[in-house]
């Protein structure tokens, strides 16, 4: 199994989407990225650290847990709640920028953008996602897209990061029927 | 697991796992909508067939944070007045569809029958079963002890718990004994010998008669009430002999350690085990108590019924 990118691909695509958050919403002043547990902080903690040496000053970031609002809760175990840490100054007025590790059916940014409800209310919201892997079941598109990676629904995309698996890597597992 | 009877039922993982959901909770009730979806299509029925306040608005204001619809079934007032057994309640219940029960029963194991019966499917939550168990409290009292003195995480190895007053009734004793001592701490119970149950040798905890020798050394204060309507027989000579024993008052406060909380799970008897002035003091968390209780139970409940099996983590 080959990775469909490897650890110098995503440090590209990442560079490449923080540049284009900042073209599309004329720098990072108005903007506050929150990532979506487990990788998604990650990936959104990664994106604000390339912002802030890009820009030169400190960007707003936090995470956005949506257990509590998922869709399936009733058909699978409870999950653990991940930690929620919004900034200091609140999402009130904010450009949200939500970051996820693969868009596939779209229900966690569904869930998402009703946890970010429960906070408050941002003036708008944008999505950057790694991969993009197709199969939508809701009317969800991302702004930022690192990879769009066609697949078959009975494969699966495995994300890897070093802080979490210890080495930067994104494989498809499974035959493409 | 399916029931939260006693902390028997929790290995240590996993009160710290409730205890780590009930940290996201608490933000939630501090948010500006207190509401989730959660348990939106969820019934909890609250039976409660001893009197109590606090620890039935605190599940109904849980459950209801989480969507879930709430069904109040008190002694008075219902059929429970006119005798009817628990048999015969549980079969009621299970024709609402509960999905969850919260049980308060004067009956020690009376949580244990429901659970066991097979009279109904839905969860059995224990909210205090005579002199047994009280688990939500004390997973209250170690999550008000965490946040204040382990940083609100992991758990609560290195501190130093009292607890004082009447352990022989206090199924709030008996829970919290079990949950501090598995996430760690060190307990030393406080009472006078007539109050202590007779098994307590067989327990992890050090005793003590002299409550001032105790104050300096420990972290957390946990005072229990004197429990008026399970003394039968006379335990101790005089209301103020038992209060200047082992009351706490402004003097006693004065021994403590720096930074210790005082707890107390209500209702307070003022004047008897906690002077007025120790109750209002900037060391008691009290009125805090009642607010993390909210998170517990959401927690609980979260973790008890939202979802189909066990739990997984990620």
């Amino acid at each position: 199994m080959s990775a469909a990118l490897t650890d110098a691909d995503i440090s590209r695509a990442l560079t490449r989407i923080s540049h284009e958050i900042l073209e599309r919403n004329s720098g990072s002043t108005s903007i506050t990225i929150l990532g979506i547990p487990t990788r998604g902080a990650h990936l959104g903690y990664r994106l604000a650290k390339i912002i802030e040496g890009i820009e030169g000053v400190p960007v707003q970031v936090g995470t956005l847990d949506i257990t509590l609002h998922r869709d399936d809760l009733r058909l699978r175990a409870p999950r653990a709640l991940m930690e929620t840490v919004i900034p200091s100054i609140g999402i009130e007025g904010r450009t949200v920028v939500l970051v996820d590790d693969v868009l596939f059916s779209g229900r966690t940014i569904r869930s998402a953008l009703d946890a970010l409800g429960e906070v408050g209310r941002p003036e708008r919201v944008q999505l950057a996602v790694l991969v993009d892997r197709g199969h939508r079941e809701l009317p969800i598109k991302a702004d930022f897209v690192g990879k769009n990676l066609p697949t078959s629904k009975s494969q699966s995309v495995k994300v890897h990061l070093l802080e979490h698996d210890g080495r930067d890597e994104v494989l498809i597992e499974g035959e493409n029927s | 697991m399916k029931h939260l009877l006693s902390i028997n039922d929790l290995d240590k993982d996993f009160a710290i796992t409730i205890l780590d959901t009930a940290n996201e909770m608490a933000r939630v009730s501090e948010g500006p909508v207190k509401k989730l979806p959660t348990l939106r299509g969820k019934t909890v029925v609250n039976l409660f067939a001893e009197d109590s306040t606090r620890t039935r608005i605190s599940f109904e204001a849980a459950a209801k944070r989480l969507s879930a619809d709430v069904i109040n079934f008190t002694a008075k007032g219902s059929s429970i007045s006119k005798g009817e057994s628990l048999k015969d309640t549980a079969q009621t219940l299970q024709a609402l569809g509960a999905d969850a029960v919260v049980i308060r029963h004067p009956a020690s194991g009376a949580a244990h029958r429901l659970a066991q019966g097979r009279w109904m499917n839905g969860t059995v939550i224990n909210a205090g079963d005579g002199t047994h168990e009280h688990p939500s409290q004390a997973l209250l009292d170690a999550y008000t002890i965490r946040k204040h003195l382990a940083g609100g995480k992991g758990d609560l190895k290195g501190l130093r718990v009292a607890i004082v007053g009447d352990i022989l009734h206090s199924r709030v004793a008996r829970s919290n004994v079990l949950l501090l001592t598995k996430l760690g701490a060190e307990v030393v119970l406080v009472a006078p010998p007539t109050l202590l149950p007779h098994e307590v040798q067989a327990w992890p905890v050090k005793i003590s008669y002299d409550f001032n020798s105790v104050l300096p050394t420990v972290d957390a204060i946990i005072m229990l009430r004197i429990q008026q309507e399970r003394m039968s027989d006379l335990y101790f000579p005089s209301d103020r002999e038992y209060s200047t024993l082992f009351g706490i008052n402004s003097e006693r406060l004065a021994l403590t350690k720096s930074g210790s909380i005082l707890m107390h799970p209500g209702p307070m008897n003022r004047g008897l085990e906690i002077s007025a002035e120790v109750a209002d003091s900037a060391q008691s968390v009290v009125v805090e108590q009642v607010a993390n209780g909210v998170s517990i139970r959401m927690a609980i409940l979260y973790l008890f019924i939202a979802g189909s099996q066990e739990l997984v983590n990620g």
